[in-house]
Formats: C-alpha cells, structure tokens, sequence
C-alpha cells in the first residue's frame, strides 16, 4: 500500500518535472510567434532550445554527485532530465533544419559533415538517441549490466554538446563560461571518483 | 521717496554664466527627462537622437528597409557587451558629444575635426545600403553620412600613405563592455583599410541613421561605413584615423587571423571556418516562420562598383 502510494507520487513527480521542463520551449515559442524575441527571433529561439538541452544534461549529471556528497536523492527524476535533454536537443536541431536553414538541404548537409561547430552538434544528438530509446524500464531489465555500459555515452555527449556551444560565439560571454565550467566539474567529478575509488576496491 | 524698491536679488538665485550658456544642453535635458517620463520613467534612455539635414543621393539598394527598431536593437557593439540586444540596453551613459576626430599620420595637415562642425560643413547623404554581417545575417540601413574621402582631401595624404588606420574611443566608465571580468578582446578596437578602399565612392562615414544622429549603440557620433565588407569592419565611434604606409592591425584579425581577415569583404564562396557564407537572414523581414534566408552576393552585391579593386588577388588567400 505505502509502496505503491510512493510509486504514484514519483509517477505524479516525473509528468511535473516534464510539465515544468517544456515551459521555457513553450514560452520562447510563443514569444517568437508573437514578435517578443527581438530582431532575430529564428536564433534566439533556436539557441534557448539548445541551451536548455545542455542544461537538462547537466541536471542528469548532478543527479550522482548531489547523492554522494550530500545525500540527495533526486534518482527518480534522472530519467526526465535525461529525456527532456533529448527532446530538446532534437527541437534545437529541428528548428535548425527548419526556420534557421529553410530545409536548404545542399547548404545543410554540407554543413553537418564539413563544420566541427555543426558535426559535434549533430554528433552530441545522435548519440542521445539510444539512451532515449533504451530510457524504459524494459530495456533497463533486459539491458541489465549493458544498460549501465550503454548510458555512459551520455559523458561523450555532453563534452561534444559543450565545445558545440563554445564555438556558437565569436568570444566567450559569461553565460557559456558558467555552463562549460559546470560540464568540466561535474566530468571531472566523476573522474576524480575513479581514480579515488579504485585503490579502494582493490584493498576490499 | 521711490513708491517701490525692487527686491534685492541675493547673488545665489542670479544664474551663473556658465550655465546660462549652458541652458540649451538643460533644455535638451528636461526634454529628456519628459521623455523618460513619457516612457513610463522606469528605463534610462539613451540620449534622443536629432534630425539631421541630409541630402539625396544615388546610393540606394531596391529592396525593403530593415526596421528601425531592429537597427538599434539587434547589432553588435562589444565596447556595450557581446550580446547583440547589450548595445541598446547598456549604452545610455555614453556621452558622444561633444566629440572630436583626429585625423594624422602621412599627411601633409593633420588636424583635430569637430564632429558637430563636419556634419554643418559636409553635405550629409542618405546612402541605403545593405550591411552583411560575418555572422551570416543582414540588414538594409539608410545611414547618413558623407564619403569617407572627403574628410581624408582635407589633410591631403602624403604619396607614402597606403593604408588608413581607425581607432575607437576608449571609455571603460561609460562603456561597461571596457570593464569587468569578461571582456572579449584589447581595447581600443581597431581597423584598417587600404587607402583605394578608404578613397572609394561607397566607403562613408556615417553620422546619421533614418535621418537622425546616430544612437550610442550604432557608432555614435561617427562610424564607418564599407557595405561590401563584413559588418566587423565598420568601426564605430571613432576618435582617431591616421594614414600609415604598412597595413595596419585589426581587432577580429588580431583575436582570431584564421576566421577574419583584414580584407573581410563579402564573399560567399570563402566560408567561416564554422560556417558557410553561402546564405543569409535577412533581419526583420522573415519573422519567426517562412526563414528569410536569401543567397548571399559577391561584395555584398557591390560587386560592380568594388570589384576592380582587387583585380588579379588572391581572394581565398586574402579572406
């Protein structure tokens, strides 16, 4: 009985997570539709899809830390982060191919091949693409020890995802520098963990 | 016995000159001050711009005007900050008159110009031009402003001068892009073209935007103009030209030589590195759906007039 009440209200927790997250898609949407953006709303839309796909991946990645350094366990909402990212990531790119680009596909895919700025963009997306498919309790279980393995991709996408925002810009503005720097620490966390721990492991 | 004695003015109500002389720069103020008021008195404006005497002439580009409210809101200016809205919103304590322009170097008579006194003595022309930016958008702008030669007969260049260097003014307690934690490259910013450049028809010093003074964020009270370069190159409130006779540095080149250039005209077959120069957005025109990307022309689609100017270079090499 308390079991399930609890799994109801992570369930209830996960569908608010993903209400609240789609808020700053809708609000720029609907600012851009109704001449609230500025003189370039195509960019500034375009950009606070793909700066909020960089802060969703960065929520995912506080997740481990929060819990270990402070005991906080936010494991629940990993998963809607981690989703959030990805459909954010994909709008970026859709609004990329679409209002940006005009669906110009000879100037697009040349682009995407030859551009490291758009390459690694692309790159950071296609490899969230499994770990959003693999995101269902199916594949954790049937995935079992692979899912773990599978998932770590998710390191090389948010260090693609970052030197794709920091060659966006001509120079680097204070907004980028706080973002990148929370990437490289909550990396570099994780790094230093290892390497702490693994002496550990062997002396157990 | 008088019948009245006029009341004796205590010295401290009587006006001193200096500011008597001064009451046109109070009245401007109060203007301002109503304005503000009229805004809803929350915001700090910049300083109105005024209207201009401006003359026709036949520089004019067939296709609609990007709006003014675009022109003054979306542009960069890192002297104000590096975000494009930054110029507008954080330049309302810059003082761009009264303002002097020293022009020296290789010249036969180098003198200090009064800005003011310039746009009284110069026929001041609308020239609607189109302005592409390196980042890949553009605008269409009606500057006012008189040709950049002009100014340079009055010091008559020497025949060693083969270049024009151009500094920006240097003002970190009225330009918060000047001070702080982050800020983007060496102060001041500079330019260079060569003289041929400096001489031609096309290239101008702007005074004036739709009629009126320039607004702080678009390179008041002076600025270049050079519509088949990129948009870096149009240098703004600027306080010191000098001919010289090697080429002198420029800022984007010299923060990053391997994406901008010093000839930077535009040029769509020679892309960014981190980008192609193939297509642009024309600002203002396209709103959110319906992207108003349009091919982007050789020079800028002054091609006709600049083309000869680098007949036989190497335009990949001198990107």
């Amino acid at each position: 009985m308390a079991a399930s009440r609890s799994a109801l209200l992570d369930n209830l927790a996960g569908w608010g997570i993903y209400v609240v997250g789609f808020i700053p898609a809708v609000s720029s949407f609907w600012l851009g539709a109704t001449g609230g953006l500025g003189a370039d709303p195509v960019r500034a839309f375009e950009q606070t899809l793909g700066l909020w796909a960089l802060r969703f991946l960065i929520l995912t990645l506080a997740i481990t830390p929060l819990r270990q350094l402070a005991g906080i366990n936010l494991l629940r909402f990993r998963r809607a982060l981690g989703l959030l990212a990805f459909w954010y990531a994909a709008m970026h790119f859709t609004v990329y191919l679409t209002l940006d680009r005009g669906l110009i596909w000879s100037t697009i895919i040349p682009d995407i091949v030859r551009r490291p700025f758009i390459t690694l963009g692309f790159a950071a997306l296609v490899l969230l693409v499994p770990l959003a498919v693999t995101s269902n309790r199916l594949s954790i279980r049937r995935l079992g020890k692979n899912w773990r393995r599978l998932h770590r991709l998710v390191y090389i996408a948010v260090s693609l995802a970052a030197i794709h925002y920091l060659l966006a810009t001509k120079v680097l503005d204070p907004t980028q520098a706080i973002h990148i720097g929370l990437v490289v620490l909550l990396l570099g966390y994780r790094l230093v963990r290892g390497v702490v721990r693994r002496p550990e492991r062997r002396a157990a | 016995m008088p019948a009245y004695r006029p009341p004796a003015i205590p010295s401290s109500e009587i006006t001193p000159r200096s500011v008597y002389l001064r009451r046109r720069e109070f009245m401007g103020l109060m203007a301002g001050a109503g304005l503000m008021l009229g805004a809803g008195g929350a915001r700090a404006e910049a300083p109105a711009t005024v209207p201009l005497k401006t003359v026709a002439s036949g520089y004019k580009v067939d296709e609609p005007l990007t709006p003014r409210e675009d022109v003054t809101t979306y542009n960069n200016f890192y002297e104000f900050g590096a975000d494009k809205a930054d110029p507008s919103r954080h330049s309302q304590d810059f003082k761009p008159r009264p303002w002097t322009i020293t022009v020296d170097g290789l010249v036969a008579k180098p003198q200090t110009f009064d800005v003011d006194k310039l746009i009284a003595e110069l026929p001041v022309e609308e020239r609607v031009y189109r302005m592409r930016c390196v980042e890949a958008w553009s605008m269409v702008i009606p500057w006012n402003g008189f040709p950049l030669k002009s100014l340079l007969d009055r010091v008559e260049p020497l025949g060693s001068a083969k270049f024009v260097a151009f500094e920006t003014v240097v003002r970190p307690e009225e330009m918060p892009g000047q001070s702080g934690l982050f800020q983007p490259m060496p102060w001041p910013y500079v330019e260079g073209l060569r003289l041929d450049e400096a001489q031609h028809p096309l290239a101008i010093l702007a005074v004036g935007l739709y009629g009126e003074t320039l607004p702080n964020q678009n390179g008041a009270p002076i600025r270049l103009v050079v519509p088949w370069k990129y948009g870096f190159k149009g240098i703004k409130s600027i306080v010191r030209i000098s001919l010289v006779e090697t080429q002198p540095p420029n800022s984007w080149n010299s923060l990053q030589g391997s994406e901008y250039g010093f000839y930077a005209n535009v040029n769509p077959e020679v892309d960014h590195p981190r980008w192609s120069q193939a297509t642009e957005r024309r600002i203002g025109e396209s709103g959110f759906f319906g992207s108003g990307r349009r091919p982007t022309l050789m020079f800028n689609g002054y091609a006709d007039e600049v083309a000869s100017l680098y007949a036989g270079m190497d335009l990949r090499a001198n990107y």
